[in-house]
């Protein structure tokens, strides 16, 4: 969807179709539209596109006319009719529904203020589907630029390295460097792998990139290829991303049919490169560079040894390169417009952009591209828009299973992998679950003990057995049956799996947990001493009653209590069972005149 | 730990009686490329719902592959079924953003409604619950997923409906035959 104003003859009418969107409903808003379309005979093209990121407003549906463009949110069945009603035949734009327009100010306006899209420069700008739309955006420029100025591969690779960007995965390395070490390794027969294997429960970069722009990660991979002189690339992808997995395969194809794949590419003379997905099954460990070698060999995901390093003998034993879905889709941005121009943002260490999943308590959860060195407190309250229901907040989770939880008063870190990883959290591939003063920290860290521990391979001892004993005792913990020593025990089993774990699951399976603890150790210990849930979100530790005074008797809370515990007529107080009620805690958000309390 | 999954003592079924010649045209696709286990298991999977036992046997018979590696693969990875499934299966999202807000409310609620445990399948085969990591619609959390269609911004008793409206539907065309 265009930010910028664009000249169009035609009035164009375009839906975002994302797995977010078509969640929302925007696949029925879409056939509806279209539907009008032709019963009216309406002269606009419709168009399709991707995520911009506003997954807060889905379905999204935006049009551009000669004034200028439009982005309605939350759309559905009516409005669409309305808009097509109002604006396309009468020319008066519906302004209410307007989320985003240059052409006069919305209330969410501060979500693109602040944003630099590089990697996700097209998203939600194209059909994604469509390669001339891509060709129309510098798409596939890059690789022509190398072709035609026969630029060497050592060149490419200094300047990836000058452009200072890092492993978008999580790990931070940088890449240039990688692609040197893959380079330097000589064989006649050299692998590229592309990482999306999205495993972070609470991410979706990489999916909305698939989903919204898979030229430019085909495209970026295409350059490693020649830079490093591999013959054959992978796409490793989530079965669990099935539109990724479509829209990849179109790609793939026109890719191949426009020469920009297969054999002496874009006439450079023995440049041979072809693209292959393989859909994993379902398995975290698979995110770790030799485990998913190894699921790609059609083995079981376990990790290896390193070194060797894949580098040097990856992939049945070959020079492997591996680099994350985000970093590949940079890489075009970065031969186009040069190693400076990239390195212009970020911090001293961390250059350029990173994409951030915004998630959890947060009013604009969505998609947000910013450039490094913002703090993380503009992120969550300017981009985000702050709080659900102006609640407090208390932490942020950065790096998903393996990272670490950053309190309030330290939202002031800048987000750089250096600063970041000093807190105790790592920047991880982007995922950003807020949390307000409603979560529990100890349950938040028994919850991502429960995933490493089920996400465990096995083969290291401390991690298969050692994130198994620190969950049960984490689960006695919330349970209100914590001891004293139970955090000393916690501290020492953490030094211990970090210590004796071959990859990288096993190394970071603690941080949750020794983050919590370093920043709220006050709620480990009552819930441990004084049998407290501070958050009153642990439920064995919980009674929910409805203070008749408040009550209204609104039966609000009586239909959506799913167990039928609570009881009262029409205008007079309610009441729940004890014995029936399940602790869930729906009537308790869901009441609008504060009448239930907690203990 | 991912092995865990191999102990589980397996239900004794009445195996469905299940058309092993579907599955040739991707076995001879498949059959001498590298790394082929795990798209033969997938391609199987996609048929059945589930890798019955013969199918195993009859990949063992028609390619290289041996049995005990591709118990131990399908066995490891989250994506694969070892026994039949119920015709909807619905997956409630357990992510971090759906955890945060209170995707156990789902679970527990339509536990509830159909009488069994997460992983189960109802004993007229209609339902199987099941919780998954992340369906990456964070920001419409909590949500859970049925066939290709996915229910966002849930409570227990906005999922139980949805349950119900499925059963009625189902139920209901059956009478009506």
């Amino acid at each position: 969807m265009g930010k910028t104003k664009v000249v169009v003859e035609k009035t164009k009418v375009i839906v975002g179709l994302g797995s977010c969107g078509l969640a929302a409903g925007a696949g029925k808003v879409y056939d509806a539209i279209k539907k009008i379309k032709e019963e009216k005979g309406l002269d606009f093209e419709l168009k399709k596109t991707s995520c911009i990121g506003m997954c807060f407003r889905e379905p999204l549906v935006e049009v551009i006319d000669g004034t200028g463009s439009y982005i309605y949110g939350e759309i559905d069945i009516a409005k669409a009719s309305e808009i097509l009603e109002k604006h396309i035949q009468n020319a008066d734009p519906i302004k209410d529904y307007v989320v985003q327009t240059e052409l006069f100010d919305t209330k969410d306006k501060n979500f693109f203020e602040g944003q630099v899209k590089i990697a996700l420069r097209n998203c939600g700008y194209i059909d994604p589907e469509s390669v001339e739309e891509y060709e129309a955006r510098e798409g596939y420029d890059a690789i022509k630029k190398i072709a035609a100025k026969k630029i060497q591969s050592v060149d490419i690779i200094q300047n990836v390295l000058d452009s200072g960007i890092r492993g978008r995965g999580g790990g931070g390395f940088p890449t240039g460097l990688k692609w040197r070490f893959a380079y330097n390794n000589k064989s006649d027969v050299k692998y590229i792998i592309c990482n999306a294997d999205e495993g972070d429960p609470g991410a979706f970069m990489d999916r909305s990139v698939l989903e919204g722009d898979p030229h430019s990660v085909l495209e970026g991979m295409t350059i490693g290829a020649y830079a490093i002189q591999a013959c054959e690339g992978w796409i490793y992808c989530r079965a669990e991303y099935p539109l990724a997995i479509k829209r990849l395969n179109i790609a793939i194809d026109q890719a191949r049919a426009k020469g920009y794949l297969g054999k002496n590419i874009l006439g450079i003379e023995g440049f041979n490169f072809d693209i292959h997905i393989k859909e994993g099954a379902g398995a975290f460990v698979c995110g770790e560079e030799t485990a998913l070698m190894a699921s790609i060999e059609g083995e079981r995901g376990m990790p290896r040894k390193r070194p060797p390093f894949p580098a040097e003998s990856g992939l049945w034993k070959r020079p492997t390169n591996i680099n994350n879905v985000e970093t590949f889709a940079n890489i075009p941005w970065i031969i186009n417009h040069g190693a400076s121009e990239y390195a212009k943002y970020g911090t001293a260490k961390s250059k350029g952009t990173k994409v951030f999943a915004l998630t959890g308590k947060i009013n604009n959860g969505g998609l947000v591209e910013v450039p490094m060195g913002i703090t993380i407190k503009d992120i969550i309250f300017k981009l985000g828009g702050g709080i659900i229901n102006n609640k407090k907040f208390k932490a942020v989770q950065l790096g998903g299973p393996s990272g670490g939880c950053i309190p309030d008063y330290l939202a002031d870190t800048v987000v750089d992998y250096d600063s970041v990883n000093a807190t105790g959290a790592i920047m991880g591939s982007g995922g950003m679950v807020v949390m307000d003063e409603t979560t529990c920290m100890v349950d938040m860290a028994r919850f991502f003990l429960d995933f490493t521990k089920k996400e465990s391979c096995g083969k290291c001892t401390f991690c298969r057995i050692g994130t198994q004993r620190m969950l049960e005792i984490l689960e006695r913990i919330t349970k209100g049956e914590g001891k004293a020593g139970d955090i000393d025990t916690l501290i020492d089993l953490s030094s211990q799996i970090k210590d004796s774990s071959l990859c990288g699951l096993g190394q970071t399976a603690p941080n949750p947990v020794l983050t919590t603890i370093k920043y709220f150790r006050d709620e480990y210990e009552a819930h441990i001493r004084d049998k407290k849930c501070p958050a009153k979100s642990c439920k064995p530790l919980l009674t929910y009653e409805i203070i008749t005074d408040k009550c209204t008797g609104c039966m609000l809370c009586k239909k959506v209590c799913a167990v039928s515990a609570i009881s009262g007529e029409r205008k007079m107080p309610h009441f729940i069972d004890q014995a029936i009620c399940t602790k869930c805690g729906s009537c308790y958000s869901k009441c609008k005149f504060e009448a239930i309390s907690l203990s | 730990m991912r092995i865990a999954r191999i102990s589980e003592k397996r239900e004794t079924l009445v195996q469905d009686t299940v058309d092993l010649t579907l599955m040739e045209p991707f076995i001879e696709k498949y059959k001498s490329t590298r790394g082929n286990m795990i798209p033969l298991l997938q391609h199987t999977q996609e048929l059945y719902g589930y890798i019955p036992t013969e199918a195993f046997l009859k990949l063992e018979k028609e390619t290289s592959l041996n049995l005990s590696d591709m118990y131990g693969v399908a066995s490891f990875y989250a994506q694969f079924r070892l026994k039949p499934v119920g015709k909807h299966i619905i997956k409630v999202c357990h992510g971090t953003a759906c955890h945060v807000q209170n995707a156990t409310a789902v679970t527990e609620a339509l536990e509830e409604e159909l009488h069994l445990k997460d992983g189960e399948t109802t004993p007229d085969n209609l339902f199987t619950l099941e919780s998954v990591a992340c369906l990456g619609c964070c920001s419409l959390a909590p949500v859970m997923m049925i066939g290709d269609e996915t229910f966002a911004k849930l409570g227990g008793k906005q999922a139980k409906d949805v349950i119900r409206a499925i059963r009625e539907k189902e139920t209901g065309s059956k009478c009506s035959q």
